[in-house]
């Protein structure tokens, strides 16, 4: 049994004894018919003012945060970045997931903010893309204004910054900014909870625990560029192994003196094969034509 | 997890804090600095989410500075301590700062003192104060051994016994400590207990 009650600005619905409330679109009713007017079946559901239930819950609040809580602790991904002797190394996956489905195994997870800099990506796909392009133009900005290239500290504080005032709001961002600016090689971790962490060595996403097991045993200050880029390689390949959520190609970029550049960018199941060949199998017994009786 | 803690002694107090970043089950980083230097005499150790403690910390600081421009005296330990109760008061039925405040600080008149300040602004003039986990531990602990008159030494032993007790019986125990300290020659940081290398 269905009864509408008009309450202001919204409709309640009762079903029973259950109130689901609805939000009010008839403002943005069209006078006009969309199409012909007719009666017909096909237009019949776009006349209509489009509504949508909340949640049947009585605890809306509860609700949000429970939802919100889904998206954050498990970023879904996996990202890494070192500090060593010369720059910084960073790499991560390709693929992006929405629950248990592969949506994209081709996905770039570093963003390329300015020559000098890099982002990397972990958390809501649209949340990091859209304010690593926002960071781009501050910094782009702040170039132009002050005659020289923003630090790595300033840029990573604008971004924690901008995060910080949408706390609560539901923005899932993890992310390292790693880049070279006139102090030298830089790494900062910022996340949408407010945090920002200066630091040499981070991993970032659900298989982060994994990157860092290879990560922390392989690592030495005093790599050359081709070790620290196997390291960071290797290091994506077992987390892409071990975690669900990460796969895809393993690209891996190097920010020295004079800005970034991609390394590589492999697919890890051919890495697989690469790191662990198949050994040729030894025929225990083949089968012979039965001699015929 | 998060421990921070302080106390007073004969003509100084210290502050003594673990330096890990955690998020959920990893450390993140083990040489996070989390007691802020506010101005030459003032140190404030904080605990709490990460992104309001470093907001909140460096907002305090700017003001205490701030103050110290305009008026050509630095604030008193009891004034900042006032200030930061007052601030987290109205942040308090707004949006709330997370974070739990121990401000130590040396005073000419006043001599040494030390503040507790928790999130909710509760605000207490103590001799001795502990946040986090490693309160249950270092609060008893300072309760059994403390003393008014303590030396520096007695008070750098005593917080290493509260860090010894943390790190057998706390299973989430942070890897390292920074202990900071604060007389009538300035607020500066005392020394690291390592566990681990960054």
């Amino acid at each position: 049994m269905l009864r509408k009650m008009y309450a202001d600005q919204s409709i309640f619905y009762t079903i029973g004894n259950v109130e689901i409330m609805k939000l009010d679109f008839s403002g943005l009713e069209s006078s006009a018919p969309l199409y012909g007017g007719s009666d017909d079946l096909l237009s019949d559901g776009f006349s209509d003012a489009p509504s949508f239930d909340l949640p049947v819950t009585s605890d809306f609040d509860g609700f949000q945060k429970n939802s919100i809580q889904m998206v954050k602790p498990a970023k879904g991904t996996t990202t890494l970045a070192f500090i060593f002797k010369e720059g910084v190394m960073v790499a991560a996956d390709s693929r992006a997931s929405m629950g248990g489905y592969i949506s994209s195994q081709s996905v770039k997870k570093i963003i390329e903010i300015n020559p000098y800099m890099l982002g990397t990506m972990a958390g809501g796909a649209a949340d990091c893309q859209f304010w690593h392009r926002n960071l781009g133009i501050k910094c782009r900005l702040h170039e132009l204004a002050n005659k020289r290239r923003i630090s790595v500290t300033g840029a990573s504080k604008m971004l924690a910054n901008i995060l910080y005032s949408y706390r609560g709001m539901g923005l899932s961002v993890g992310t390292m900014i790693a880049g070279w600016d006139e102090k030298g090689p830089g790494l900062y971790y910022v996340d949408s909870e407010g945090g920002r962490l200066k630091g040499t060595k981070f991993s970032v996403g659900s298989g982060s625990p994994y990157a860092y097991g290879v990560l922390d045993s392989g690592y030495r200050y005093d790599m050359s560029i081709e070790e620290a880029a196997e390291l960071a390689r290797r290091s994506i390949y077992h987390a892409t192994f071990r975690d669900g959520a990460s796969g895809g190609v393993a690209s891996v970029y190097h920010v020295g003196p004079t800005g970034w550049t991609k390394l590589s960018g492999d697919d890890v199941g051919e890495l697989h094969y690469s790191y662990y060949p198949v050994e040729p199998a030894i025929v225990e017994q083949e089968m012979t034509e039965a001699v015929a009786a | 997890m998060e421990c921070v803690f302080g106390m007073v002694g004969k003509g100084f107090a210290l502050v003594v804090a673990d330096t890990s970043a955690v998020n959920s089950i990893l450390v993140h980083k083990s040489n996070e600095d989390k007691i802020m230097v506010l101005d030459s005499h003032k140190l404030m150790g904080a605990s709490g989410e990460a992104g309001d403690r470093a907001q909140f910390t460096e907002y305090v600081q700017k003001n205490v500075s701030l103050y110290q421009f305009r008026n050509g005296i630095p604030l008193t330990t009891k004034a900042a301590a006032n200030f930061m109760r007052g601030e987290l008061a109205t942040a308090l039925r707004k949006n709330p700062y997370m974070v739990n405040i121990v401000l130590a600080g040396y005073d000419k008149e006043t001599g040494p003192s030390l503040y507790f300040i928790d999130y909710i602004a509760t605000l207490h003039k103590v001799d001795k104060a502990a946040f986090g986990y490693g309160s249950y531990f270092s609060l008893a602990m300072m309760d059994r051994h403390y003393h008014p008159d303590m030396t520096v030494d007695e008070a750098i032993a005593l917080a290493d016994q509260c860090i010894e007790e943390i790190r057998s019986r706390l299973v989430v125990a942070p890897q390292n400590f920074l202990i900071k300290i604060v007389d009538e020659n300035g607020a500066r940081e005392h020394s690291w207990r390592r566990t681990t290398k960054d």
